[in-house]
């Protein structure tokens, strides 16, 4: 199956919080790896969410290696896996590198640090914060010269700030709108504005069947379009497993399922049944039902979403290394990746 | 761990026993008139506003007279309480049950008018204008991650002082928002009080203030870094801004100090939110940490959508095998179906519960004492009145 998203070189992963925007940002870099690709997967929240997630030690602000992707191809041996470096982008540090890249301040450097402007730059400075992260994410896409035996990626996939503060987040000229009409940061600002706005990002919104997360999807996807910025897919995340046919979850949800065949089938099986027990499996049947009508509803509106949407299943056990890459090939086949 | 480890049987969160983990008392938290102040933190999608707002209906319902108040920006309490618009003042919420003579209102923090509010008390109109309309303090009060939640706490001061002194709400029940920096407003005062003490401010007033005198080797350099990658305009612009503020910052920390002593008194309690996931419990124990660490009063952890237990002993082993029998015997027909179907439904749910109660057990090892309500997921979404009062009931049931 063929990606989706072949142009893209920017990958940015949001989503309300605990629909697991950062389990996807991770299995789409490995995803990504999978198809050859050298991929560089960021968070800039501080978390370290990823680390735990690649059972790894928490990140520095260094493009560290932590995995590569599955190998694929007709015979299993065909294009050679590709690798995902992490980074952990801080403000503090991302500062610093940008001085040292872009001005040469020596001395001056190390008195700004001193006179506390580095700390009000990153703690309190309005609008700068995220500027540095996005600018981070930036050159990371696209490398230049200044940046001397840097690695060039494939992709970058930016495990991103939530739904609701995605649009702000991205929009950094409009966040510097008022604070620097002209000067240096302005062009700066301007120039990472052509690489979000272009066909080579697209934000990817990560949510659940829930009413919230989707109805934060879809104010999500409209202003980022209301702000020229490109939406890529919908990934739904935590779907039920489908272990019921549909005719049994309609008598399920009515109450009416055959407790005594059940309980038959159950005893012919070597089951030792009780009648708490087949009363039971019947009120998590419907319980089931229930749920499973609620998702379909909030699904037929991800539908009227006009986008692309993929589906990731829910795992009982929770995600480790092996299930990210499971979810991995998920993404793959559906062409996310 | 615990001794009773996810055993078939009591893993379910909802069989937490008396040895585990105190059971949290709800009515009598809310109940209690000594109950001011209710702070409701934890992680996104943790059902926080939810839970403020079945708190604060509860507690009304009950008698007491309540205001909740939400700074959550995507108006998910206005939904759930079926009101329109919130601003930032306190509207009562229609269709509340008054018999007990309690009353209920709601408000949305609407983040920039309380900052303004703060610049309009205390400065002189002209300083407060020149604040007003200086580019850095418009970004700042609109935009500025920490902003949020140190004017969700300064609205609490003034909803609180006003309470005292009119008698309008005997009980404030106040949601977070949903990232760690939640616990912003613990760090306010000092953050402010390093940022006025600090040389950053000195710089910037410097050349305001007499350059001949302060116009150290070092400052020159800075200010000439700064002139370089800021551009001068910038500089200018926040200059100004830093001048303008100097003066309403004494007022600023005063406020903050204020209310940080407020959030330790004894009338208030912090209660912290979280879901049955890693990510979730984990971001519930650094609350937890923080809160003693800052001698903050907590009275318990809400553990919501936790997956119901079931009623009949079965392990989802057991469940496995035997859908894999019903199958394997070829022809399993539309009952054999349904039945293997139930069984794998069921071995799911065994092994969703036995990952949440280890992740449970995990957070009261480290944390024993905490007292706990575990809140089951409802099967569908809370959006009216009839649902957060449900809430509140399975908050309330122990």
């Amino acid at each position: 199956m063929s990606s989706d998203w072949p142009r893209v070189r920017l990958h940015v992963v949001t989503g309300k919080g605990g629909t697991g925007k950062t389990t996807v940002a991770a299995s789409l870099a490995l995803a990504l790896a999978s198809q050859g690709k050298n991929v560089l997967v960021c968070e800039v929240e501080g978390r370290q969410g990823l680390a735990r997630m690649f059972d790894v030690d928490p990140l520095p602000y260094a493009e560290t290696l932590i995995a590569t992707g599955l190998r694929t191809g007709p015979d299993g041996a065909g294009t050679r896996p590709g690798t995902v470096h992490a980074l952990h982008i801080d403000p503090e540090s991302a500062l610093l590198e940008y001085l040292a890249m872009y001005y040469r301040l020596g001395r001056a450097g190390k008195a700004l640090d001193r006179f506390g402007v580095i700390e009000f730059a990153t703690t309190i400075a309005p609008g700068v914060r995220d500027v540095l992260l996005t600018g981070k994410v930036f050159e990371a896409v696209q490398r230049n010269s200044r940046n001397k035996g840097a690695i060039q990626y494939d992709a970058v996939v930016l495990d991103a700030p939530p739904t609701g503060r995605i649009t702000q987040f991205l929009n950094v000229s409009d966040e510097l709108a008022g604070l620097a009409k002209v000067g240096p940061i302005k062009s700066q600002a301007d120039t990472m504005m052509t690489l979000f706005r272009s066909p080579r990002t697209a934000v990817h919104l990560v949510t659940v069947l829930e009413e919230m997360p989707v109805q934060e999807t879809a104010d999500g996807i409209e202003e980022l379009r209301a702000a020229g910025l490109p939406v890529g897919g919908v990934i739904v995340n935590l779907v039920r497993p489908r272990d019921l046919p549909d005719d049994a979850l309609a008598l399920a949800a009515a109450g009416k399922l055959d407790k005594e065949a059940v309980r038959a089938e159950l005893d012919a099986v070597g089951v030792s049944t009780t009648k708490t027990l087949v009363d039971g499996l019947a009120a998590e049947a419907r319980d089931h039902a229930e749920r499973r009508a609620l998702e379909e509803s909030q699904r037929a509106l991800v539908d009227q979403l006009g986008v692309p949407t993929y589906e990731l299943e829910r795992l009982a056990g929770g995600i480790d290394l092996g299930g990210l890459y499971d979810l991995a090939a998920t993404l793959r086949d559906q062409g996310l990746a | 761990m615990s001794p009773a480890g996810p055993r078939q049987g009591r893993v379910g969160p909802l069989a937490a026993h008396p040895g585990e983990s105190p059971a949290l008392d709800v009515d009598a938290l809310i109940d209690d008139p000594q109950t001011r102040i209710i702070v409701c933190c934890g992680s996104g999608g943790v059902g926080k506003t939810t839970t403020s707002a079945a708190l604060a209906l509860r507690a009304a319902e009950r008698g007491r007279k309540v205001v909740v108040l939400t700074i959550d920006p995507a108006r998910r309490l206005a939904q759930s309480m079926g009101i329109e618009e919130l601003d930032n003042t306190p509207r009562p919420v229609a269709d509340v049950d008054a018999t007990a003579g309690g009353s209920l209102d709601a408000m949305m923090l609407d983040m920039k008018s309380t900052f303004d509010e703060v610049v309009l008390s205390q400065a002189t109109p002209e300083k407060a204008k020149a604040i007003l309309e200086n580019p850095f303090y418009i970004v700042l009060s609109t935009s500025f991650a920490g902003t949020q939640e140190y004017m969700a706490m300064e609205k609490l001061g003034q909803i609180h002082a006003d309470a005292q002194e009119r008698g309008t709400y005997d009980l404030i029940v106040v949601d977070t928002p949903p990232s760690r920096s939640a616990l912003d407003f613990l760090d306010a005062p000092e953050r402010l009080s390093s940022f006025l003490d600090g040389r950053f401010i000195r710089l910037m007033l410097a050349p305001a203030k007499g350059p001949a005198k302060l116009m150290t080797a070092g400052l020159g350099l800075v200010t000439g870094a700064l002139t370089k990658v800021l551009g001068a305009q910038v500089l200018t612009d926040l200059q100004t801004f830093v001048a303008a503020l100097d003066t309403v910052f004494g007022g600023f920390r005063a406020r903050a100090q204020r209310t940080y002593a407020l959030l330790q008194a004894p009338g208030t309690a912090f209660v912290v939110v979280a879901a049955p996931e890693p990510d979730a419990l984990r971001e519930a124990a650094y609350f937890v940490e923080r809160l003693n660490g800052d001698r903050m009063p907590l009275a318990g952890l809400v553990v919501n959508r936790a997956s119901p237990e079931p009623r009949g002993k079965l392990s989802a082993e057991e469940a496995l095998a035997a859908a894999e029998r019903i199958e394997a015997r070829g022809s399993a027909g539309a009952t054999g179906e349904l039945t293997a179907g139930l069984l794998r439904l069921h071995a799911d749910r065994m092994r969703t519960l036995a990952r949440e109660a280890a992740l449970r057990a995990r957070f009261t090892a480290a944390h024993p004492g905490v007292a706990t309500a575990v809140v089951p997921a409802l099967a569908s979404d809370v959006h009216d009145l009839r649902g957060l009062r449900r809430v509140g009931e399975l908050l309330a049931r122990r």
